[in-house]
């Protein structure tokens, strides 16, 4: 109970601080909303104009004061570039991030985890030499020109999917999912490189412990030693690094999003960071931040799950 | 006991994945559009307003132009025709604009316009009924009378002949409460819905009281990403794109037709006149020297692209001086004399911002750098966002050189020659010269055409002669239309014409 | 004792080696001047002339791709010394010490990690201004939480092993059990983080190109050249293909080398 407390108070905490570090960030990068929304028109009368009426000339602990007042009652605020109620804005924008970070995390561990293993137990063999390499090669291509390769492979040659051609899943979920397994792969190949890496040299490294000798002095088979045992031990720094991976994806689905064309938060969030757009930028970076910290706390937990040593207070 | 429970967590996860695909594609149904319909990709959202009077963006303007219209309309000669208004005359040497307004003109909303509605939308533009104005020119309108129920005054301050082209501010209903998420005016096309970032939906409007459009939807999708624009008009998930670059249109499919047109912009190294040394004008007419436009249409655009020699581009027919061209043909040996006379004999270094969304300006400038390091001088090549760009170089003058392409946001030399008196607004490259001043000024107070003209020649020849910018070029502008649409026409003005498209086996 | 040959450690070396050579050799000496354009031999195929042919400005790819693995490699490696160098210490006395401390570090790091580095790098760049060492800094600041959080994990791991607990009844201090008793232990993760961390420094630098926010034009990196190049990915693939071998060799070199370097010491301790 005092942990759950402990934990809600952190959140909070972290919470607040993101937020106003978010909006003393707009306070120091050049431009505004005023600005972004007088655009050529602009005249440095005009813009001082348009800050006085729209309250960008107040001290900057007041607005944010305003600004949390308000989002503590639930109220998001307008978005100044669009008009329109951040939160209707945002929470059509969530689902398609949801799903294509979810989808990406569950082909990243689908491919990594089998892999992984299967490298470990075949250490030093053909497969296994040649799954490093070109492991390697894979995390070595950035995120956006596998994206661009995967689009020309199976966009433009094979025709498995039409490039730019997204569905919103109001229309058809369906098509929306389909949609987004070829972005979703290009997110995960890179992650999931990095995961069978990690997953290989740690179930390695547990197997060279005391307990995994005497384990085999007693007679176990690896099998059982491995699934019993290492793997168990071995999973503490890969959850930590799914744990990781999970909001790195969220943030790595920006650029995913660009190249595919793809209307989610991450574009959301860059043109409103373009547009100096505060509110909307606010609002997706507590939803990230949420998110970040609520899979730490999940991790946390997991820690606790395959490792009793741990305690968590 | 563990593994149970994460086996148990993956099972649900498993789950639910599948739940989610397998209900999906029950749902999958989508009905088919029978009627015609278009995909337009468009480069960036519509991010300042709906509101077509607070619209500023040359993006948001060229979508808008489908759903609004003026008194008059600018139709692609650059001529301006009779739109919600059926005839025009010009009074007391340019006093008065008397408008007699067009019979059941209808608003989207299906009610008639009134002369109240035109009375309301100017007086809103002119900010007459709450201070600022929302368009700048509008701070010359005095009053607007409705002298009966079909007839509307606009009086001016002062006389001005060549205020009509203003004129084409969207008339809008007075009734509408929303208009910046609710457009209503009374184009072509009606505004049906839009999801930030991803589309913007339009649907033909049947009361139009014009020649009605020919496809039935239109589909603006929103292409943030250049790069994806040749995937997607590849693909056939798009079937126009409007502003490709040289480098794309090489590279779009036999389905698609590649037009060329010009973007109808000045595109040129604008220098802070404030900033030293280009406060010398033997330093900007060295960059002049050794600045040569050809090389950078050969670099950028394979040659495509019209060569400026002022802040003046060629769809503006009489007002276009060719002749200037020719002031700095390139000479490196004159463009050192000019520095070692200003005393910058071994150059200087400067930095050159750039805005980072454009990459025809990116490429200008690259080139641009690349020449000038034959006179010595180094240009530093900034990329800064749009917006800091906004704000930083055009709001607050605060840099030292930077490309852009600046556009006209009417059909009259003014709207390009304005901003170079020294009192403008929008100066902002902080020219000062009284010459000019005084040139802009008698061009603006004459009644007669032809002299009009020649004062605004006046103006182009003095910027020219005292190199206030690097003029560069009018950018060349490739539009993709998939080989089933046919009707595309350029404008001399940053819009897209939809009503003019049609399907190309419906003629037939 | 017969000692198995360490084929990382030789492959990895060598190809590092070969990299590093190129690097040094295009620090001073280049086939043409990477920055001069020539509008004759705009996107010009692979020749005698021009190793790995031209750009769309007709620049020489090969002399770019040489002063580009350098910039490369200056990036990355100056954000993994900035990522790691206060990941570790973060992540090591949050993780040995826990506590308020612990809290509140972690806190500070999630905060980070949430904050998007886009806006981070805007930051930064409005700060300091655009250009190549600021990417490192804004690049490095954002490396720090993923490297304390492995560190910490380790920490926390081993803090509580029964050679720590007897340090500690042996009074040992505890800067020293930390970093004489504890680090030493946790090597071969972090030389892996150090590596996905060089590897990821890489990628992050051609995603703020691609973004527009990295290495400013004209100057050369493997990542802005890649941005570049997909433009003409269909009329001039080798622009592309260049760039992305010396990436990849760049990145798979290093890590080869450290893969080798763990075997080494392995082999070394047992």
């Amino acid at each position: 109970m005092k942990y759950v407390a402990k934990k809600l108070a952190g959140l909070i905490a972290t919470l607040a601080v993101v937020s106003f570090l978010v909006f003393a960030a707009f306070a120091v990068i050049p431009g505004d909303p005023a600005t972004s929304m007088l655009g050529t028109q602009a005249t440095p009368e005009k813009v001082e104009a348009l800050r006085e009426e729209m309250g960008l000339n107040d001290p900057l602990m007041e607005r944010f004061g305003s600004w949390a007042l308000h989002f503590i009652q639930g109220d998001l605020g307008t978005s100044y570039s669009y008009q329109m109620p951040v939160s209707s804005m945002i929470g059509e924008k969530i689902p398609v991030t949801l799903a294509l970070t979810a989808m990406a995390f569950l082909m990243m561990v689908a491919i990594a985890v089998p892999a992984g293993i299967f490298c470990a137990r075949h250490a030093g063999g053909f497969l296994d030499r040649s799954i490093t390499v070109v492991n390697q090669v894979i995390m070595a291509i950035p995120p956006f020109f596998s994206g661009i390769l995967i689009t020309l492979l199976f966009g433009l040659i094979l025709h498995w999917f039409t490039p730019g051609g997204y569905v919103s899943y109001t229309q058809s979920a369906g098509r929306f999912l389909g949609y987004l397994i070829f972005p979703a792969l290009a997110i995960s190949l890179p992650k999931a490189a990095m995961a069978v890496k990690l997953l290989r040299s740690s179930v390695l490294e547990e197997m060279k412990l005391d307990y995994v000798r005497t384990a085999y002095s007693r007679g176990n088979r690896t099998k059982s030693v491995l699934y019993r045992h290492v793997l168990k031990n071995a999973l503490i720094p890969v959850v930590t690094f799914l744990g990781m991976t999970l909001a790195d994806m969220v943030a790595g689905s920006i650029i995913i999003e660009q190249v595919f064309n793809i209307p989610g938060l991450g574009r959301i969030l860059l043109t409103s960071i373009s547009n100096r757009d505060y509110p909307v930028v606010q609002a997706i970076i507590v939803c990230i931040a949420f998110l970040v910290i609520f899979v730490n706390f999940a991790v946390d937990l997991i820690y606790k799950l395959v490792d009793p040593r741990i305690t968590l207070d | 006991m563990k593994t149970k429970a994460m086996k148990g967590l993956f099972l649900t996860l498993v789950c639910t994945a599948l739940t989610v695909a397998l209900s999906a594609c029950s749902g999958d149904k989508a009905a088919e559009a029978t009627s015609s319909q278009i995909t337009i990709g468009i480069p960036q959202d519509i991010e300042d307003s709906l509101d077509p009077h607070k619209a500023v963006a040359a993006g948001t303007k060229e979508v808008l132009f489908n759903l609004f219209e003026g008194l008059v309309n600018p139709d692609s000669e650059g001529n301006l025709y009779d739109a919600v208004a059926s005839s025009h005359e010009i009074l007391e040497d340019g006093k008065i604009y008397r408008f007699t307004l067009r019979d059941g003109v209808k608003f989207h909303d299906g009610s008639l316009v009134t002369a109240e509605d035109v009375k309301y939308s100017l007086e809103k533009c002119a900010g007459i009924s709450n201070g600022e104005p929302l368009v700048a020119a509008y701070s010359a309108i005095e009053r607007v009378d409705i002298a009966d129920d079909s007839t509307v005054d606009v009086v001016l301050k002062e006389p001005d002949t060549d205020f009509l082209p203003y004129l084409t501010a969207a008339i809008i209903p007075a009734a509408n409460e929303n208009p910046d998420t609710n457009p209503i005016g009374t184009g072509p096309y009606r505004y049906v819905s839009r999801s930030p970032q991803e589309n913007i939906v339009l649907e033909k409007f049947g009361d139009y009281w014009g020649t009605p459009a020919n496809i039935e939807h239109v589909t603006l999708q929103i292409i943030a990403n250049a790069d994806s624009i040749v995937t997607s008009l590849n693909g056939g998930a798009v079937d126009m794109f409007a502003r490709v670059s040289q480098a794309q249109a090489q590279q779009i499919s036999d389905d698609f037709n590649v037009l060329e047109g010009t973007m109808n912009l000045v595109q040129a190294v604008y220098l802070n006149h404030e900033a030293a040394p280009f406060d010398d004008v033997r330093v900007r007419q060295a960059l002049c020297y050794a600045i040569d436009p050809q090389d950078i249409m050969d670099m950028v655009s394979d040659g495509k692209g019209t060569q400026i020699g002022s802040s003046m581009f060629p769809a503006f027919g009489k007002y276009y001086m060719e002749e200037l061209n020719d002031l700095y043909a390139t000479n490196l040996d004159r463009a050192k004399e000019l520095l070692t006379e200003a005393g910058y004999p071994d150059g200087f270094s400067f930095t050159l911002t750039v805005p980072s969304n454009y990459q025809q300006h990116i490429d200008t400038a690259q080139v641009v750098a690349e020449q000038l390091k034959q006179i010595g001088v180094t240009a530093d090549i900034q990329l800064v966002e749009w917006d800091s760009w906004l704000s930083d170089v055009y709001t607050d003058r605060n840099y030292e050189a930077t490309v852009v392409g600046v556009d006209a946001s009417s059909l009259t030399a003014a709207a390009l020659l304005e901003r170079f008196v020294s009192t403008a607004g929008n100066n902002f490259i902080n020219y000062e010269n009284p010459a000019y001043d005084e040139a802009f000024a008698n061009a603006k107070a004459s009644v007669d055409e032809e002299e009009k003209t020649q004062y605004y020649k006046e103006c182009e020849r003095i910027l020219a002669e005292d190199a206030a910018n690097v003029y560069i070029q009018d950018l060349p502008s490739f539009v993709a239309l998939n080989k089933k649409y046919g009707g595309y026409e350029f404008y001399p003005l940053y819009v897209q014409d939809i009503s003019k498209l049609y399907l190309v086996d419906e003629q037939n | 004792m017969k000692r198995k040959k360490n084929k990382n450690l030789i492959l990895g070396g060598t190809i590092t080696g070969i990299m590093l050579c190129l690097i040094a050799v295009g620090f001073f000496w280049t086939p043409y001047d990477p920055e001069a354009m020539d509008s004759a031999n705009k996107l010009a195929g692979v020749s005698f002339s021009h190793l790995m042919g031209c750009d769309n400005f007709g620049r020489d790819i090969f002399s770019r791709v040489l002063k580009g693995s350098g910039t490369t490699l200056l990036v990355a490696l100056g954000t993994v010394a900035i990522g790691a160098f206060f990941g570790l210490l973060i992540g090591a006395f949050t993780g040995y010490f826990g506590g308020i401390a612990d809290e509140i570090l972690m806190r500070i790091n999630d905060v980070l990690f949430a904050f998007p580095s886009i806006l981070l790098a805007l930051v930064v760049i409005s700060l300091l201004g655009s250009g190549t060492y600021n990417v490192i800094v804004a690049l490095g600041i954002a490396f720090i939480p993923s490297f304390a959080r492995i560190v910490r994990s380790e920490f926390l791991r081993c803090r509580d092993m029964d050679y720590i607990r007897s340090a500690r009844l042996m009074g040992a201090k505890s800067l020293r059990i930390m970093f004489v008793h504890i680090l030493p232990n946790t090597v071969p993760v972090l030389l892996s983080a150090v590596m996905i961390g060089f590897n990821n420094a890489v990628l992050a630098e051609a995603g703020m190109s691609y973004l527009g926010i990295g290495v400013q034009p004209p100057d050369a990196s493997l990542g802005r050249m890649l941005s570049e190049a997909q433009t003409y990915l269909f009329s001039a693939p080798g622009y592309a293909v260049f760039p992305g071998i010396a990436l990849i060799l760049l990145v798979l070199g290093f890590s080869m080398l450290a893969e080798g370097i763990r075997e080494q010491s392995e082999a070394g301790q047992g």
